[in-house]
């Protein structure tokens, strides 16, 4: 590869689309296909001043059917290569990563939530859940990191490259606009300098050799002619994301243990609830936080543990109800009562937060 | 001698006698294709890309690495894969649905990006794969599944005009041509020619290739033949309509 993109680890005081070129970089991403719309086109942005100069490559494509399709075409091609997008560009993204999810193909992809339905706003939400996490004519074998900080935003876009190129499950980094867009301190590192070892991208075709005669030729396709042909392929795959998933899953927990209520949410509404929380605390309030990482697959085992100590679960999300269905079918069969603050679209304050606990808790 | 020519060195064995229906244009195009290949000695750095419909039935034919993709969307991908990897070589190959209709806005823009690939497209005048529904391309008066009295120019327009449009877009670079499988020997040089394009560096190439379709037309041999020589190059003139370095056009007409 090229010269060292972070020689020392040093802070930085950027916005999170900066961040995620960064990063992006600094995994050691080769090439970046993508499409404008707001609020992810600063990635590209950054992307196509710094690229150049680490001998990197951009490619702006016609819409965001093709920056999935090239992306696609990319990691075959053996490079690690990804896009970013939002929105309507997010349902056509999901067009590529049904392929991406049938082919096992290591794309990353970085999603910038905007408000929904539709165009709406170019703003901010969390309503992009269900489409990033299970969207698309697929079973949803996806990894999902959603973020909450502009140093997560940087550590999780290099962790979505290992994860991809480890697993070869289609990844996802789930930012919002309010991360697009504003400025944040954070410290940027070169990954070797942490330990942290890249997963070298091997290319699916094009490998030494004449097809045939050296080798057999690589022929990969998304089209099955039998039922049975189909179901041994798809099972095949879910019992081996079903064996990664334990392992993949992330979350971040507090106060659960003795909590009369434990608030339930991701991304950058953790914010939000953490510090509600710790106010509440302080209050003398039992009350906890369970925070998702990775909304697909989602950390099962500890959620399920988590809600049957619970005596009440408070669900927040700027969204109605996308990671609350998410949630609702991890913790099927607990008794547990499920409340919920939804604010589709709408940013939520920590004082919100708190209203509603006392609410709940008087 | 053998009874029969030999099969391309390029093509997969193992594979044959191929999924086409009987008559089909695809086994004479890509018979065309693999003794091109064989010629130009590109076997092991050709990525070969097919789309949805019947074009995916070639996604095993070559001895070439090969990836199948979705409907309209294999330009994209062999795009992508043409700009991670310039050094190999890359054909996107489709039906006329695929190219014209679904994915038209790949095939647009990638021509006006001299995107160094080479598409090839079969055109039959329909959706075969679908049960033959009207395409871009139907002739007007022509019956399918949904155009059943007949293809009505004012209610949906006239044959879309692919290597023409190619020709207009691409700049500099781009070769565009039209060949048929009623005339193997032309079709062969368009698709030489095509390549060598993109060997050279030189940008975006396009072959439309006049296919058959004997199962969804509903003709018998004499009826295919005389559709294809006939009937399509009313609206289909073969030739080459944009080659780098003007003046050598091979201009003819059926």
């Amino acid at each position: 590869m090229s010269q060292k993109v972070i020689s020392a680890e040093k802070r930085a005081f950027m916005t999170g689309n900066e961040v995620v070129a960064w990063a992006a970089l600094a995994a050691g991403a080769e090439i970046m296909y993508g499409y404008p719309i707001t609020p992810q086109n600063e990635i590209m942005h950054y992307w196509t001043r710094l690229a150049p100069k680490y001998g990197r490559s951009f490619l702006q494509t016609e819409d965001e059917l093709s920056a999935g399709f090239t992306t696609a075409g990319g990691v075959m091609a053996g490079r690690k290569a990804f896009t970013a997008t939002s929105g309507p560009g997010n349902t056509l993204m999901q067009e590529p990563m049904s392929m991406a999810e049938m082919m096992r193909l290591p794309t990353v992809v970085v999603v910038q939530q905007r408000g929904g339905p539709s165009t709406a706003t170019v703003i901010y939400s969390q309503q992009e859940v269900t489409l990033t996490t299970i969207g698309g004519n697929g079973e949803g074998m996806r990894i999902v990191y959603s973020t909450a900080t502009h140093q997560e935003l940087f550590d999780y876009t290099i962790k979505a490259f290992n994860a991809a190129w480890k697993y070869r499950f289609p990844t996802f980094v789930l930012g919002d606009g309010y991360q697009a867009k504003m400025r944040e301190p954070l410290t940027i590192y070169d990954p070797a300098e942490r330990g942290i070892g890249m997963v070298p991208p091997e290319p699916f075709v094009g490998k030494e050799g004449i097809p045939g005669e050296d080798r057999p030729p690589a022929q990969y396709r998304n089209t099955f002619n039998l039922e049975e042909e189909l179901y041994e392929k798809v099972m095949a795959d879910v019992s081996e994301y079903e064996k990664i998933a334990p392992e993949v899953a992330e979350f971040q927990a507090d106060g659960t243990e003795d909590a009369d209520l434990v608030l339930v949410c991701h991304g950058v509404v953790f914010r939000a609830v953490r510090e509600a929380v710790a106010k509440l605390r302080e209050q003398g309030r039992k009350v906890g936080y369970f925070r998702p990482v990775t909304l697909r697959p989602l950390p099962v085992r500890q959620l399920r543990e988590m809600v049957g100590k619970a005596k009440k679960i408070l669900l927040v999300e700027s969204a109605y109800g996308q990671l609350a269905r998410l949630f609702k079918e991890a913790a099927y069969g607990s008794g547990t009562e499920i409340l919920t603050l939804f604010r589709p679209g709408l940013g939520i304050t920590a004082g919100e937060v708190e209203a509603k606990v006392k609410e709940i808790l008087t | 001698m053998s009874p029969q020519p030999a099969m391309p060195r390029s093509w997969r064995v193992d594979t044959k006698p191929h999924k086409f229906c009987p008559g089909c244009g695809h086994g004479l195009i890509l018979k065309c294709l693999g003794q091109v290949i064989d010629e130009l000695e590109i076997q092991g750095r050709l990525i070969f890309g097919c789309d949805i419909g019947c074009s995916l039935l070639s996604w095993d034919f070559f001895n070439l690495d090969t990836i199948q993709t979705h409907h309209g969307r294999t330009v994209p991908v062999m795009t992508g894969l043409k700009r991670a990897r310039p050094d190999l070589l890359c054909i996107a190959y489709m039906g006329d649905g695929g190219g014209y209709s679904i994915g038209a806005q790949h095939l647009v823009n990638a021509a006006a990006r001299n995107e160094k690939i080479t598409v090839i497209l079969a055109n039959n005048t329909q959706y075969a794969m679908t049960g033959g529904q009207m395409a871009p391309t139907t002739l007007p008066g022509q019956k399918t599944e949904t155009s059943p009295y007949g293809r009505d120019p004012e209610l949906t327009g006239f044959p879309l005009q692919g290597p023409e449009m190619v020709g207009a877009i691409g700049r500099e670079g781009v070769y565009s041509a039209r060949g048929s499988v009623g005339n193997l020997r032309q079709l062969r040089r368009f698709l030489k020619k095509a390549l060598e394009n993109q060997i050279e560096g030189r940008g975006f190439s396009f072959v439309e290739a006049l296919s058959a379709c004997p199962t969804n037309w509903r003709t018998n041999a004499v009826e295919t033949w005389s559709f294809i020589e006939k009937e399509m190059p009313k609206y289909f003139k073969t030739g080459e309509i944009k080659v780098p370095g003007a003046g050598r056009e091979e201009v003819a007409n059926g």
